[in-house]
């Protein structure tokens, strides 16, 4: 049984979007279902993704099942930190492929102002392993800083290449009225901005925000009925790395994401060549250049190339977040994987205007949660 | 002996291998060997997942290793804010297992390199709290 994306739906994403969680929910909802003349008696299940450390409320799932009117049908919740909301496709996938349920649901979520920036930054050091690497003082920007540096001193990987990912980013945000920075950077800026964790600065990382995104799903029988234009699931693949660094064994790429590829090409019986548009986790600049390699985009240690000869831009090789990725969007923890997903069905309904990849017939979707710990890719096809 | 004694910041304060700060006040850096498979753990574990074996014996670490990669912190979660910038490193130690820690504040940033040799050193800190960090070999 074929498996459809029928409905994307999505909030600007804001530094404080000033309204309560369910309203959130409730607008990405409402932007997908609006679209597909869908009404909420005809979801069978939902899958509400969130990282719950965020929220105020208790098992969120609940309240925001009632606020969407999706109640008595069965709501589910799940996490996976910032590739929730792709964990909540691969789930509904598995619904819709088993026949338990016909039409389904993912809102995924999150708003980080929901809580004080003491509280964030409390949170923040708890990522790690809290008893073995967080009593050091760990956080995102240093886990991911200590990729890069590796991969500099393996591979020759600038500082450089690395600004020229937000660069890129910077460029295409100016095309997304849903981005939270909608401004283009120039290489410089990039480059004198202030030291976050070296070699990582302000520019090479994303920013928090509050945001929501909604992906509908639904068997070929029900996607036939409601769409003209159905986006298929071709290739879903995940898998998960240790979340202590010490017992990483690859310091250059992320591991759950080259087997989460592995997974999803075979399962989609294509290679990474036939891909013509990805959207893929930058939640920092040398995500992104890992991403390339472990996706198959380019041979590894060559990412840096890739992006230094443009060949990630609209017209490259492979066009990469031409969406502004999650640096120049923002990055709202349970709600990112439904943006991307949404951003490519988009291209592949033809709907993704000034940023339309011309004739792209199959795109991939890379969102990865933690410093590398959970790893979904899914690949998508008109 | 509580955990809690661990680090600048804890965030634990049981577990099965506490004595491992016992330990470390007598200067010693402990690993966990899998008596059933022979595997060696660092960080200390209490349970094998190879076999299921929870018959662990300690064996102490020589404290050389090599940097594999590192990053200085400009900006850092609570309990941090009065300590940046520092450098967190991972290192390989000779026996094969990996340590994740602070280098020294004595190495100067010029003369950090992947691949210099390190030695893994126990380190006493205020209000009678305890940890290791890496220091110049």
């Amino acid at each position: 049984m074929d498996v459809a994306i029928v409905g994307v739906g999505q909030t600007p994403f804001t530094r404080n979007c000033g309204i309560s969680i369910r309203e959130l929910c409730f607008e990405a909802f409402k932007n997908a279902m609006e679209d597909i003349n869908l009404t909420p008696k005809e979801i069978d299940a939902s899958i509400i993704c969130s990282a719950p450390e965020y929220d105020k409320q208790r098992s969120p799932a609940g309240l925001i099942s009632e606020y969407l009117g999706l109640t008595p049908r069965p709501t589910f919740y799940a996490e996976s930190i910032c590739s929730s909301s792709t964990t909540g496709v691969k789930i509904g996938y598995s619904f819709i492929k088993s026949g338990l349920h016909d039409i389904v649901a993912v809102i995924g979520f999150q708003k980080m102002s929901e809580i004080s920036s003491a509280e964030v930054q409390e949170r923040m050091g708890r990522g790690a392993d809290i008893q073995w690497e967080s009593p050091f003082g760990t956080m995102m920007p240093a886990g991911y800083a200590m990729y890069a540096r590796a991969h500099m001193q393996k591979y020759g990987t600038t500082e450089e290449q690395m600004a020229k990912v937000k660069v890129k980013s910077g460029k295409y945000s100016l095309l997304n009225p849903l981005a939270m920075y909608r401004r283009a950077v120039t290489l410089e800026e990039c480059l004198q901005a202030r030291v976050i964790a070296s070699p990582l600065k302000m520019f090479d990382c994303c920013a928090n925000a509050d945001g929501a995104s909604c992906v509908i799903l639904a068997s070929k029988e029900k996607a036939k009925k409601i769409t003209d234009t159905p986006v298929w699931v071709a290739g879903i693949g995940s898998a998960t790395d240790t979340l202590s660094t010490t017992s990483r064994t690859n310091l250059t790429g992320l591991n759950c994401a080259i087997e989460a590829a592995k997974q999803a090409y075979k399962m989609a019986h294509i290679e990474p060549k036939d891909v013509d548009v990805a959207e893929v986790h930058d939640c920092f600049t040398i995500a992104e250049i890992m991403a390339y390699e472990n996706l198959g985009f380019c041979k590894p240690g060559e990412g840096g190339k890739l992006i230094e000869e443009s060949q990630t831009y609209i017209g490259g090789k492979i066009p990469v977040n031409v969406d502004g990725g999650l640096l120049s969007k923002g990055h709202p923890i349970g709600a990112t994987g439904g943006s991307q997903i949404r951003t490519i069905v988009l291209q592949l309904q033809e709907r993704a205007g000034k940023t339309q990849v011309k004739g792209a017939e199959i795109g991939l979707v890379h969102n990865i949660g933690g410093i590398g710990v959970y790893g979904n890719v899914i690949i998508l096809r008109r | 002996m509580s955990f809690s004694k661990f680090g600048k910041v804890s965030f634990i304060s049981e577990t099965k291998v506490a004595d491992f700060v016992k330990y470390l006040e007598e200067g010693k850096i402990m690993a966990t060997r899998c008596i059933k498979c022979g595997k060696l753990y660092f960080p200390p574990r209490a349970d094998c997942p190879e076999d299921l074996s929870t018959d662990m014996t300690w064996e102490e670490l020589s404290g050389k290793c090599k940097l594999l990669t590192y990053t200085t912190a400009y900006f850092a979660p609570s309990g941090f804010e009065d300590h940046v910038p520092y450098t967190i490193a991972l290192a390989e130690c000779e026996e094969g297992v990996k340590v994740y820690a602070l280098l020294s504040k004595d190495l100067k940033e010029d003369e950090v390199h992947i691949g210099m040799n390190l030695k893994l050193t126990p380190l006493k800190l205020q209000n009678g709290k305890i940890t290791y960090e890496l220091k110049k070999a």
